[in-house]
């Protein structure tokens, strides 16, 4: 450890050994190589993909784009061209002939130092992908089984339980029925219908609710039954929205993950699918997974936490019994803003919810990743340091507001950004739309009729 | 040598359209074969409305963010772009050969105003050079091509400046104009130049997703 403190960020990322890429590299043949390289290339991808590698005229536009690029004191290997150019233009040119070491920095690269937020899209002037570029590199890495350790432990959970966090069957029930006994202190006649056929909304959230966050449950169940909602949740394997399957790569499981949740909510009969407040389940289940399974849309109407509770709060179904007093300032997670044009909604119910909002800049369709997204949080430990120093740029950004508490609506940004607030000593709370709403609603129930 | 110049500034000349609209066409029917036979789902998604909506949008000088973070360059090679078609097609030279030979004409630019723009692309072609050895960002992305293709784009406006004011020896400039002008013509099919065709795809193929699936801004 003494060592890292006089090496610069890269070698330092270069240096770091994950068990997960080691081990399935240790497996790989040159023949295994340049087999799955040119099968991915040339079997998966089309003219898209094609069009975005002759297009590209190296103009450098993109540099700016990326937080990961700025915050690495702009040095030129991070720019979003240059992935591609240290990836997938090296692949061509070798034709698949790649060796380990070059496979160990394409892992690295693709899968730690980009966050697939797509803001490298909107900054080049031919609207190139290269987040799906960095996708293409995923995929190549899950077929050579090189993927980092932790997250594809998340996988293998996805694979063996349908959720993310090896929750079991039983332990799931037991958690919805133990917030509900909670809540019930609060509320009597709190329910947390499980399996109820016919309602409105089928609610799903992400995996490391029941298991790390349950208090979430507790809360989105309050403000439910305060709106008098007509909900319920699934007992069964597909109440996990989350997807970490589409991350690595490995989209036939990304498929399933997608079909058991739209399965789900169809065996209930719901009419539409709120979704808790997460970024990366959201993309999944409104157009990634539904994509691989073959619908060009979701079969369902899917709403984001933030549509939902913002409709709540206009609607006067949940009403604001004291405005939140602290300063505060909003994330736009990319998934929901860019990924899906939330961001007015989310400054609306801010400023329903709170007295003094401050922006951060930028902000909205250009806000700054928060560094944890695109499964770069969930490659674990081994990671962590690096992505502290990947994020030194959101760390100003945020710093900048000088505001008490950050809302993020998204799971991965909130831990994330955790992490960065931890590192960098800033002094700021996290919260989630639901933690807000719950400490400042009037816990009364709605009743047709109320203005 | 009466002959070899009639040759290139007759047949050659409609050698080169050809193999420019062939090349252009074949290609274009080529990708649309491979998204036919692999990528379906685009015509799902893509949209007139938004993929003309980010067309136009990236098309407006300044109105994207990222060419506000390098004002310069993008202003040099909005202009620069506009001047690539302008010049060529609103030459009084090439504009009296089209007449005496096609029997078309349009409006065409004075000489004095010809010969300024001229030597604003040649400039301009010179700063993206230094710029690709320059800005580490971009010189990271370089290859020795990128030098090649901005030479080869430079050539028929260095070689047309030095004809028109009949600098050196005037013969050989202008068949060495005439030349490098056909070049280019025939590698935009076939090399990065077709970006040109390219960008317009990729573009509307983006703003369909970030206008229709995504509800977002894509500048």
């Amino acid at each position: 450890m003494q060592d890292t403190i006089n090496k610069d960020p890269e070698t330092i990322a270069k240096e770091i050994v994950d068990e997960g890429i080691e081990k399935g590299l240790a497996r790989l043949t040159p023949e295994k190589i340049s087999q799955t390289i040119n099968q991915v290339l040339n079997n998966e991808t089309g003219a898209r993909f094609k069009a975005y590698v002759e297009t590209c005229m190296r103009c450098g536009l993109c540099s700016d784009a990326c937080s990961i690029f700025l915050s690495n004191d702009r040095k030129p290997q991070y720019s979003p061209a240059a992935k591609v150019k240290q990836t997938i233009y090296e692949m061509i040119k070798q034709k698949g002939n790649v060796s380990k070491d070059f496979l160990r920095d394409a892992v690295r690269i693709s899968h730690t130092e980009c966050n697939v937020c797509k803001r490298c899209a909107m900054y080049c002037p031919f609207g190139i992908d290269i987040a799906y570029m960095m996708l293409t590199v995923r995929r190549i890495c899950h077929k050579l089984e090189i993927t980092p350790l932790y997250i594809q432990d998340t996988v293998n959970s996805h694979s063996a339980t349908m959720n993310q966090m090896w929750v079991k069957e039983d332990e799931w029930i037991d958690t919805l029925q133990w917030q509900e006994e909670d809540a019930r202190e609060e509320f009597e006649d709190l329910r947390i219908p499980l399996d109820k056929d016919g309602a409105d909304i089928m609610y799903s959230i992400i995996a490391p609710e029941p298991k790390f966050q349950a208090g979430l449950i507790y809360q989105t169940a309050v403000i439910m039954h305060a709106a008098g909602q007509n909900w319920t949740m699934p007992s069964t394997p597909g109440w996990d929205n989350s997807n970490m399957a589409m991350f690595t790569g490995d989209y036939e499981i990304s498929g399933r993950i997608a079909q058991a949740h739209y399965d789900t909510a169809a065996k209930l009969h719901v009419k539409k699918i709120v979704m808790g407040e997460c970024g990366h389940a959201f993309r999944s289940v409104y157009d990634v997974g539904n994509r691989w399974v073959g619908w060009s849309m979701p079969p369902f109407e899917l709403i984001h936490a933030i549509d939902f509770f913002h409709d709540l709060l206009k609607s006067g179904k949940i009403k604001v019994k004291e405005k939140y007093k602290k300063t505060v300032t909003l994330h736009d997670p990319c998934n929901v803003s860019r990924g899906r044009g939330l961001h007015n909604k989310a400054r609306e119910m801010v400023n329903m919810l709170c007295e003094s909002f401050i922006e951060m800049t930028p902000n909205k369709e250009h806000n700054y990743c928060c560094g944890a997204g695109g499964g770069v949080i969930n490659c674990g430990p081994p990671w962590k340091g690096t992505r502290m120093t990947n994020n030194k740029e959101k760390a100003e950004q945020l710093k900048r507001t000088e505001a008490e508490v950050l809302i993020a609506p998204c799971h991965n940004c909130h831990s994330g950004l955790e992490d960065i607030v931890d590192h960098y000593k800033l002094d700021m709370e996290l919260k989630f739309f639901g933690d807000i709403i719950f400490e400042v609603m009037e816990k009364t129930i709605f009743q047709k009729g109320d203005a | 040598m009466h002959a070899f110049i009639n040759f290139i500034m007759g047949p050659l000349v409609w050698i080169s359209f050809l193999i420019f609209f062939i090349g252009v066409v074949f290609r274009l029917y080529n990708m649309f074969r491979l998204v036919n036979k692999t990528e379906k789902f685009i015509y799902s998604y893509i949209s007139f409305k938004y993929g003309l909506r980010s067309i136009l949008a990236w098309l407006t000088p300044f109105l994207p963010v990222s060419t506000r973070k390098r004002p310069f360059f993008w202003g040099v090679s909005y202009i620069f772009h506009v001047l690539l078609f302008l010049l060529p097609i609103f030459l009084l030279s090439h504009v009296t050969l089209l007449e005496e030979s096609m029997h078309w004409s349009w409006i065409t630019l004075s000489d004095s105003t010809a010969d300024i723009l001229t030597i604003f692309v040649i400039l301009a072609l010179v700063f993206f050079a230094i710029r690709r050895v320059l800005v580490p960002e971009v010189k990271f992305l370089t290859r020795m091509s990128d030098f090649v293709f901005i030479l080869i784009v430079a050539l028929p406006f260095i070689t047309g400046f030095l004809a028109y004011h009949q600098l050196f020896a005037y013969k050989y400039i202008l068949i060495a104009h005439v030349l490098t002008g056909e070049l280019m013509l025939i590698l935009i099919p076939f090399t990065r130049f077709f970006h040109m065709f390219l960008a317009p795809f990729t573009r509307a193929y983006m703003g369909s997703e970030f206008g229709g699936v995504r509800h977002a801004k894509d500048w």
